[in-house]
């Protein structure tokens, strides 16, 4: 390799800028593209009764499993159940598959999904915390919006615990 | 009382810290021999202080002293004592508390193995440790107290520790993971250390490297046994999972592989000086930026841990100090540094500047996927995001097989000069037999041709096969160094085997299973057997049993079970796991889904075992360098030269 009269080093540091500006442009170029393709939007409840999320592309719902909502349905490992910000807003939530240990009616919950046209959410993940006393910061913010602040005691990014607010102690 | 003990000498080893950081440098601002050796003094008092600190807290566990609210609210009298004790580092105080200790140990470490420091740096590296231990003691001392007593009323029994920690995972995966964590502060406090002087020379480069590897080492031991623990206790048969917490681990691990290469690079031929130092600085940044992410709550998590604002805030601060302070530090005194030797583009040197830019490439994705959610809601003013396993997999995946590549001709690279002879012209042949040998082996076993799978197979037996190839043509190996770094690189290609395999030809079935009823899944017969009650010492099970079976043969009685903590209120599946070299047999239970029907994950995983294998090879590797003679050789003429210098 001859660039020229150069001198070695000179041509080793050019090379070696050339080489950064391409490599961290086409990182950068490529890592905004597949962030832009794989960013899931939150919607609470009530965004989506009210047709504020989008139908037909991947993005995360969240709620309060409503009591008495849950339902085994067909042959496989299809369920069913109701999400709600425990006002007035109710989203129904379908999902094939086994659900994480600590889903139980009257938690807070995440689905990853996409809503149909007939405003059912088809869930292909669902996400509860590995804590039952923990409630996802996007629930406690949608509970908030619907009930005022301070409605929601003991939640949101307040409380993700492992320890404390077990009740009884304090 | 003993409570009262272990926060009175929490005290102490607050006040040594302050001691710490400031006599010693104290004594180098006057030249005073005097204050300049007073450090390790300290230092060992601060170990011993956190240490009886640390045993207090043991000690409580081990009573059942539910008068302290961190023992109450993490532990039961049900609980067997192995969990008692890991208990101590089940959640924020306890944990945060054996971070500190792991600190103090470092700093003990390095006040007992620096006879190669000259007083002076010895005095300005202990001072640094000093002001970081005080800082992190101080955080406990002020927003987390693990010594907090519930008086006058405290409960009759405890809230028992979350059941997902009960485990051997527990035990291990937090201690070795703050190891590698804190460790990096050695790397950094001798970086911040040698900008003070202004002096950066191969010495500091030498170092730094033991103490930058040992660290890396018990990270790498963490990340691996954390990514075990996932597999088999969270349940699911995952192994990574992108999730942000993971993230926070990984970030430091990157950055310290690149910062270890390029110490060798710093050492060996001078070059690359100033950037070492800034990859030492970002290294242990990240892992604060980790404890940050962890601690205050600001990421949605499995691994979240209880959070109050002050503490985010704390931590924040202390991060923004820390970060701020030694960039600041570095922007007055790099620009003095110069490296005088030059390479060609086909040199060893250069070799390590494209692992170096490549890793740091990959932390800088990584880093951008986890905190964009944060950003993005911050710029769209509340609107909140995830960023899912897809991006990570997308840009992750592509920077780190060109890093493989670079891996399958870099470690028989030299210094300055690589002739094409060595790099191509001796190698060709099994160069090209690699790919032609993959092709076929994939072709018998899977009767398929998966194209990227190959790819990346061909990838990690081309680095195998040049280190194989490299150790033959050098007849054996004479250093530890050598070896150590032949085992990591071998280590990394059995991972990215056990990784590739496993991700593309693992058989996934979700499925709903009657007590009779039986299902194939690749090749192995699964027969459901019935559900049983089982009690534990602090729980009730269901437990299921599946009778596997290969062409008619016996392989394993499987017995998965779904948990009821009764203490802790809490449902935890327990996956039942046939492991085998060459495959994994998973079963787990998931709920009762209607009469005696059960859900039920099945899966096979070939080559699972490889990536854990793999990870404990590498960490074995960077083990295996520390034994290298030339360190203990080296550091005594060092020691010589910078007595020569300084006089």
């Amino acid at each position: 390799m001859k660039f020229g009269r150069m001198k070695s080093h000179r041509r080793n540091r050019l090379l070696l800028i050339v080489f950064i500006v391409c490599a961290a442009g086409g990182a950068t170029t490529f890592a905004l593209f597949a962030l832009n393709e794989n960013i899931n939007l939150f919607y609470s409840p009530e965004q989506i009764a009210q047709g504020e999320a989008p139908v037909g592309k991947t993005i995360r719902a969240g709620g309060m499993v409503l009591d008495n909502s849950v339902n085994r349905f067909g042959e496989g490992l299809g369920v069913s159940f109701i999400i709600s910000d425990l006002k007035s807003a109710q989203v129904t939530v379908e999902f094939e598959g086994i659900l994480p240990d600590l889903f139980r009616e009257g938690q807070g919950v995440i689905a990853l999904g996409q809503l149909t046209d007939e405003g059912v959410f088809v869930a292909k993940e669902v996400l509860a915390k590995h804590d039952e006393n923990y409630m996802p910061p996007e629930v406690a913010a949608a509970l908030e919006e619907a009930h005022g602040p301070g409605a929601v005691q003991g939640a949101g990014t307040g409380t993700g615990t492992y320890s404390g607010n077990q009740g009884g102690y304090e | 009382m003993i409570p009262e003990f272990g926060h009175f000498a929490l005290i102490l080893a607050f006040g040594l810290s302050i001691a710490l950081a400031i006599l010693p440098a104290v004594g180098v601002y006057r030249r005073d021999a005097m204050l300049m050796q007073t450090g390790p003094s300290i230092a060992t008092g601060i170990f011993v202080f956190m240490a009886f600190s640390f045993g207090c807290l043991v000690y409580s566990f081990s009573q059942d002293d539910f008068s302290v609210a961190y023992v109450a609210n993490n532990s039961n009298s049900a609980l067997p004592i192995q969990y008692k004790i890991s208990a101590v580092w089940g959640a924020h105080e306890g944990s945060f508390l054996l971070w500190t200790l792991i600190a103090s140990g470092w700093t003990l470490a390095v006040a007992t193995f620096s006879r190669g420091l000259t007083f002076d740096m010895k005095a300005r590296v202990l001072a640094v440790l000093g002001l970081l231990c005080a800082g992190f003691a101080a955080f406990l001392l002020f927003t987390s107290n693990p010594f907090d007593r519930n008086l006058p009323f405290h409960p009759a029994d405890g809230a028992d520790l979350n059941p997902l920690l009960q485990d051997f995972g527990l035990i291990v995966h937090p201690p070795m993971l703050y190891m590698g964590y804190v460790g990096f502060a050695v790397p950094f406090a001798l970086a911040i250390a040698t900008l003070t002087t202004g002096r950066l020379d191969a010495a500091w480069a030498r170092w730094s490297r033991p103490w930058t590897t040992a660290a890396w080492a018990f990270l790498t031991v963490g990340i691996t046994l954390g990514s075990w623990w996932a597999y088999y206790e969270l349940g699911w048969g995952g192994w990574w999972f992108w999730d942000a917490v993971e993230n926070a681990s990984f970030m430091p691990w990157l950055v310290g592989t690149a910062l270890i290469h390029s110490l060798a690079a710093s050492e060996k031929r001078g070059v690359f000086k100033s950037w070492t130092v800034l990859l030492a600085i970002s290294t242990f940044s990240l892992s604060l930026l980790g404890a940050f992410l962890v601690r205050s709550g600001v990421l949605t998590s499995v691994h979240a841990f209880a959070v109050d604002p002050t503490r985010g805030l704390y931590i924040l601060v202390f991060l923004v100090l820390v970060i701020g302070g030694s960039l600041t530090l570095y922007a007055f005194k790099a620009s003095g540094i110069k490296s005088e030797a030059h390479f060609e583009w086909n040199s060893r040197e250069a070799m390590l500047l494209i692992n170096n830019l490549l890793l740091v490439v990959a932390t800088a994705s990584v880093l951008l996927g986890t905190l964009y959610p944060l950003l993005y809601e911050v710029i769209t003013d509340g609107k909140k995001i995830s960023v899912g396993p897809p991006y990570f997999n997308r840009v992750f995946v592509p920077i780190v097989c060109l890093l493989f590549l670079a891996m399958v001709v870099s470690p028989f690279s030299r210094w300055r000069k690589t002739s094409v002879d060595i790099l191509i012209r001796q190698h060709w042949p099994f160069l090209l037999a690699t790919p032609v040998a993959v092709c076929v082996v994939t072709y018998l076993v899977t009767n398929g041709i998966d194209m990227l799978a190959i790819g990346v197979e061909t990838l990690a037996v081309w680095i195998l096969v040049m280190l194989v190839r490299h150790w033959w043509q050098s007849g054996s190996i004479n250093s530890a160094s050598k070896l150590g770094m032949m085992m990591g690189h071998a280590g990394i290609a059995v991972a990215i085997l056990g990784v590739v395999v496993t991700v593309t030809y693992s058989e996934e079935r979700d499925v709903r299973m009657s007590p009779g009823d039986s299902l194939v899944v690749a090749g192995y017969e699964f027969t459901f057997e019935g559900v049983q009650k089982v009690r534990g010492p602090n729980y009730l099970a269901d437990q299921a049993e599946f009778n596997v079976t290969s062409n008619g043969d016996f392989v394993a009685k499987l017995r998965p079970e779904k948990r009821f903590y009764s203490v802790a209120q809490n449902v935890m599946t327990e996956a039942d796991i046939d492991p085998g070299l060459f495959r994994d047999v998973f079963v787990a239970l998931g709920e009762n889904v209607g009469e005696s029907a059960w859900a039920v994950r099945i899966h096979v995983k070939p080559f699972v075992r490889w990536i854990w294998l793999g990870g404990l090879l590498v960490a074995l590797g960077g083990f295996v360098t520390l034994l290298d003679k030339r360190y203990r050789r080296v550091r005594e003429v060092v020691s010589i030269n910078a007595v020569g210098s300084a006089a």
